[in-house]
């Protein structure tokens, strides 16, 4: 009993030791002094490599903003938190950044299910937070103050199958995905659909788990069913080897992938084996636009590295809310949060961006193909019904035509 | 009779002490103040560790079987009753409301599917522990290590939890319309806490317990007596895995969502250096443990990134020097509270009289006071 | 015919790294009764060390057998001083303490030793050098589909020799007789004159080095490392080692190559059956449950009686 109540008398201290705070009559954000912006994400864990690339490109981008005089001569702050690519630790430390760091919007996570969990956190307390990366559809339906700038799984997977039937002229397309990856998962099922409703038919379907390294029962039974093309929804760990070992297997079908696949470690885990393939993407480092050239170079003279995607992705997402809050003339929350949902035709280094009303970006893919160590630029696909240009001229209407897949159906697993 | 009243008035000021810690916790805080939201989210978390820890520390420390699956039944008991909170509980919950009102009909419905996360934790406990206990030996650190990493794969392949998106409330369709209800708060997550300690306290000096002890003492010599020791071994096992589902379903309903990538090796292992760090048998020792395992990752965030990077490289390196240094842990088998201040040494642990049926009996409470 | 063919290769090239892991985890339990769980992570260090080998000397550049022999040897060596280092300074001064206080230290060692690699050199995936220029050459065909792929050939060749070389090391060497007295009766061999201590340190030194082996030669395959590469993989070869009857060589070898084509053929032919393929990690740990019912002792060991 005595030892019970000791228990006790320590959680009690415990209780002292923290400073209390007073509750209510905060508000949150305001028009002057300097602006806190959090970034959480993966620094430490599995997926740490998007978490550094997602921070760089946030960080270079609130550096150019600072360089330039701030935002109506406010200074952006970034205050950066590691979720170790955790569930729970996301939405520990996106309380922290709101409550402890008073940051008057969040920017994070890559992966959607850390998004998931960390994005009521944001809703509840109503700080506006946008997603650089998380292409789950679920994610924004968590409320009014979250939002993304990269398109979702569903139009993601419909651009391959699209490329896919009409460009390679395939009929036959087998699928190997990532089970432990909602976004591969994602990927798959939309793809799946997209392709047979294009005519096409699916003839294999295997599954891997992230971090496994032996494909080749999966690809035998892939090659025995003879594809013509194989799409791989996956991150480029396995990726590569994957397609590593599709050539030992003597397998000559083009494999197809996603945004997933974009990192410099997949040329050297794939090699020459990755010749002829081709992903779909948020932008092309070969893009010759002007724009782009420029962040590339500013990039790689920064970090010393080519930027890829995610890192293209936090960029954009840090101008996106620069943006916003230039808009608004405040980072008071519930006007940031509607100058962010009227955000259209915003230049971004990952093409032009419209927030539509289900508070997900729409912008058109690039299909890219792998040739010696680098990807090339192939194809264009826009959004259904529109090109990337219209789907943005409705300036308060917003652009529902061109919305992919409602999301509330299509999430329904395909079963 | 004055134990009793000192029991009750135990229970009244522990029931006060969490009302009030909540309220202070809550959005409206107490008399206006409150405690900030990121403190108050760790306290809830430390609440869960305890539990468990100190349910960890029943198999292991007492009973000296070495499991390194927790979070596998965590994972069970967290994903059972969301899962019944999701798709079941609506109409029992309209159907109380009716009768008791809404608040209680809230709280009924709650502790009932915690009580089923428990018991579905108990029953995998069960299928796990009769066939690795009934050996001698390591094969159950591996064998509940394997079970965990099964379980994480069998919930990837169920789509009514979410799958590898994670569980936040009914698919299919999601369209937000029922999301995880955060039943669970500092009154919940503190009491539980409380139970489990008093529940395994009570476990551990009673015949129960000394049949526990006897087999981590020594196994053979236990049988010699006449135990059956894969009897308690399972008995033991399953209790744990029940506080494990407990965690689970309060973890459940306070996060409000789930995923996999929660339930990791690495969990179980935070939980081992827990109890480790906290002392194999003694339970105060493993509330220390939860405590500053769950809090020192958190102050640890201050560190530059380059050393906080290294955290979990003093956690393995702690592990290491404790067991090279003081292998049943800093506290041992010790526990500590008011008494232990008062006297610094106890009594040798062959001093202990002997119960009724021949079992070697701890000092309690009351005889210990007699011969102190 | 040819799937099926292919299958059971692919099955087998898991297995023989398995086995080889397998090894050093039976040797040191045949000796300590101890699972030496630090061992998935002397594969981990094999690889890396082969890695940063390759890398320093210059060898990634061009395909060639050589190279591959080099870096095997020196990843070999690295290892076996890394696993007596290991034992030396984790096990020894705990292995008159409880099971429990050796199992925990195996755990602290295995955790100390990933995180320290992911806290160097982070924890995303790196990219083995490909010596035998797999990536560019088409596969062997042998008949039908069924191709072989030159890594392969590889694998199965180096691992053989290296267990042949095991054996004859066991049961035809001075060493190895002394090594089979010390797991038979470790205080009767002390008795005996042999410095059990030595003997010790040399068990674990082959066997860690086995390990790396190992980790070197799937490179080739999988060149995909990461510091957390050998948690699974080592679980596994534990369970093979468990499978063919813990303590006895040829089981582990058995038992290897059991579970590599078991993995494979549920990857393969599961989904037939609607087994999906993630099973795969399951299917080790099922056996694993199954065997400890229906026989604790492995398919080759024999029933030891527990020592009072």
């Amino acid at each position: 009993m005595k030892r019970i109540l000791f228990a006790l008398f320590l959680i009690s201290v415990l209780f002292a030791n923290f400073a209390c705070e007073r509750r209510g009559g905060a508000t949150n954000g305001s028009s002057s002094g300097p602006i806190a912006v959090g970034y959480y994400g993966d620094l430490s864990g599995r997926t740490s490599s998007f978490g550094q690339s997602t921070k760089n490109g946030v960080e270079m981008a609130a550096d150019e903003i600072n360089k330039a005089g701030g935002i109506d001569g406010r200074q952006i702050h970034v205050i950066t938190e590691d979720d170790q690519g955790e569930p729970n630790k996301a939405a520990t430390v996106v309380t922290k950044l709101i409550n402890q760091d008073k940051v008057q919007a969040l920017l994070g996570e890559v992966a959607s299910s850390n998004s998931l969990a960390a994005a009521p956190k944001a809703q509840e307390a109503k700080v506006p937070m946008i997603s650089p990366s998380s292409t789950n559809p679920q994610v924004t339906q968590v409320g009014d103050y979250i939002f993304r700038v990269c398109f979702i799984d569903p139009f993601q997977g419909e651009v391959m199958a699209k490329f896919a039937a009409n460009n390679l002229k395939a009929k036959k397309a087998a699928i190997l995905y990532d089970f432990n990856s909602d976004y591969s998962r994602g990927l798959y099922q939309f793809f799946k659909r997209s392709f047979t409703s294009l005519g096409g038919q699916i003839v294999s379907e295997q599954s891997y788990t992230q971090g496994d390294r032996d494909f080749s029962g999966q690809l035998t039974a892939i090659r025995s069913a003879n594809p013509d093309v194989i799409y791989v929804p996956g991150y480029y760990g396995e990726v590569g080897v994957i397609s590593n070992q599709t050539k030992q297997l003597g397998i000559k079908a083009p494999l197809l992938g996603g945004d997933g696949w974009d990192a410099p470690q997949l040329w050297q885990l794939g090699g020459a084996s990755l010749n002829g393939n081709y992903i779909s993407n948020h932008y092309s480092v070969d893009d010759p636009s002007p724009a782009i050239q420029k962040f590339v170079a500013d990039y790689k003279g920064r970090y010393g590295i080519l930027p890829d995607a995610l890192a293209a992705l936090g960029y954009d997402s840090m101008k996106v809310l620069a943006d916003a809050i230039k808009r608004a003339g405040t980072t008071e929350n519930t006007k940031l949060r509607d100058a962010i949902a009227q955000t259209k035709d915003f230049p971004g280094v990952t093409g032009k961006i419209s927030i539509d009303k289900d508070r997900n970006a729409v912008k058109p893919a690039v299909v890219l193909k792998l040739q010696d160590g680098k990807f090339h630029y192939e194809t264009t696909i826009s959004p259904e019904g529109s090109t990337p240009s219209t789907a943005a001229s409705g300036s308060t209407a917003p652009s529902t035509a061109s919305a992919p897949a409602p999301p509330t159906k299509a999430s329904s697993p395909a079963q | 009779m004055p134990t009793l009243l000192k029991r009750f008035i135990g229970l009244v000021v522990v029931v006060l002490l969490l009302i009030g810690a909540n309220a202070f916790m809550s959005r409206e805080g107490l008399f206006g103040f409150g405690f900030p939201y990121y403190y108050a989210e760790i306290l809830n978390l430390t609440g869960i560790s305890i539990i468990l820890a100190v349910s960890l520390n029943l198999i292991t420390g007492f009973t000296g079987q070495f499991s390194i699956g927790h979070a596998g039944f965590m994972a069970i008991g967290a994903y059972s009753s969301v899962f019944m909170t999701v798709y079941y509980s609506e109409g029992a919950e309209k159907w109380l409301t009716a009768m008791v009102g809404a608040t209680l009909a809230q709280s009924l419905v709650f502790l009932g599917v915690i009580l089923f996360g428990a018991l579905i934790a108990a029953i995998a406990g069960l299928v796990v522990g009769i066939p690795s206990l009934r050996l001698r030996g390591d094969y159950l650190a591996i064998v509940t290590l394997g079970f965990a990493e099964i379980i994480r794969i069998i919930i990837l392949n169920i789509d009514r939890v979410g799958g590898a998106t994670g569980f936040r409330g009914r698919v299919p369709p999601w369209d937000g319309r029922l999301i995880i209800p955060q039943y669970a708060n500092f009154i919940w997550i503190g009491g539980f806490a409380v139970i489990t300690i008093v529940v395994v306290y009570n476990i551990v000096n009673s015949d129960i317990g000394r049949a526990f002890i006897s087999i981590r003492e020594d196994e053979l010599a236990a049988e010699a007596m006449g135990i059956n020791t894969t009897r308690y071994k399972v008995l033991s096992f399953v209790i744990s895995s029940a506080f494990a589902g407990i965690a689970g379903a309060l973890f459940g309903h306070f996060r409000q969502f789930l995923h996999t990538n929660d339930f990791q090796f690495i969990r179980s292992i935070e939980i081992i250096i827990m109890i480790v760090l906290g002392g194999m048998g003694s339970i105060t020792g493993a509330v220390l443990g939860a405590i500053v395992i769950t809090i020192l990752p958190e102050l640890l965030r201050k560190l530059p990134g380059d050393l906080y990077s290294y955290r979990l490289v003093i956690y393995s390196a702690l592990l290491i020097l404790i067991m090279l240094t003081r292998p049943q842990g800093v506290m041992g088998a010790k526990e500590f509270g008011i008494s232990w201040l008062k006297r610094a040494q106890r009594r040798p642990e062959g001093d202990k009289p002997v119960g009724e049926k021949g079992v070697p009996i701890a000092q309690t409470d009351e005889q210990g006071k007699e011969h102190a | 015919m040819d799937t099926f063919v292919q299958q059971l290769i692919n099955g087998l090239n898991i297995g023989a790294i398995y086995a080889l892991i397998a090894l050093g985890y039976t040797m040191v339990y045949g000796i300590l009764r101890l699972i030496n769980f630090a061992h998935g992570d002397v594969y981990m260090v094999g690889a890396f060390t082969g890695y940063f080998l390759a890398l320093s000397l210059g060898l990634a550049a061009g395909p060639s057998l050589a190279s591959l022999g080099i870096v095997l040897l020196g990843s070999m060596i690295v290892a076996a001083i890394v696993g007596v280092i290991i034992e030396r300074f984790a096990y020894r001064p705990v292995r008159k303490y409880s099971r429990m206080t050796t199992l925990i230290m195996a755990i602290g060692v295995s955790l100390l030793i990933e995180n320290l690699f992911v806290a160097r050199i982070g924890a995303a995936p790196r990219a083995f050098p490909d010596f035998l220029g797999s990536q560019s050459q088409p596969p062997i065909h042998l008949f039908g589909n069924a191709a072989i792929s030159k890594a392969q050939i590889v694998i199965f060749l180096v691992s053989i020799a290296l267990m042949v070389l095991l054996q004859w090391i066991v049961f035809k060497t001075k060493v190895g007789t002394a090594m089979r007295a010390v797991s038979f009766n470790l205080n009767s061999a002390k008795l005996m004159g042999i410095n059990t201590d030595a003997i010790i340190s040399l068990t674990f030194a082959i066997g860690s080095s086995l390990a790396a082996a190992g980790g070197v030669l799937t490179a080739q395959y999988n060149p995909n490392i990461d510091p957390l590469m050998g948690i699974l993989t080592g679980l596994k070869a534990f369970v093979a080692a468990v499978l063919g009857g813990i303590g006895n060589i040829p089981g582990a070898v058995l038992g290897g190559l059991l579970i590599g084509a078991a993995e494979t053929f549920v990857v393969g032919y599961g989904s037939n059956i609607g087994i999906a393929s993630t099973y795969r990690d399951a299917v080790a740990f099922a056996i694993l449950i199954l065997v400890l019912l229906v026989r604790p002792s492995g398919l080759l060991g024999s029933t030891v009686q527990e020592k009072v």
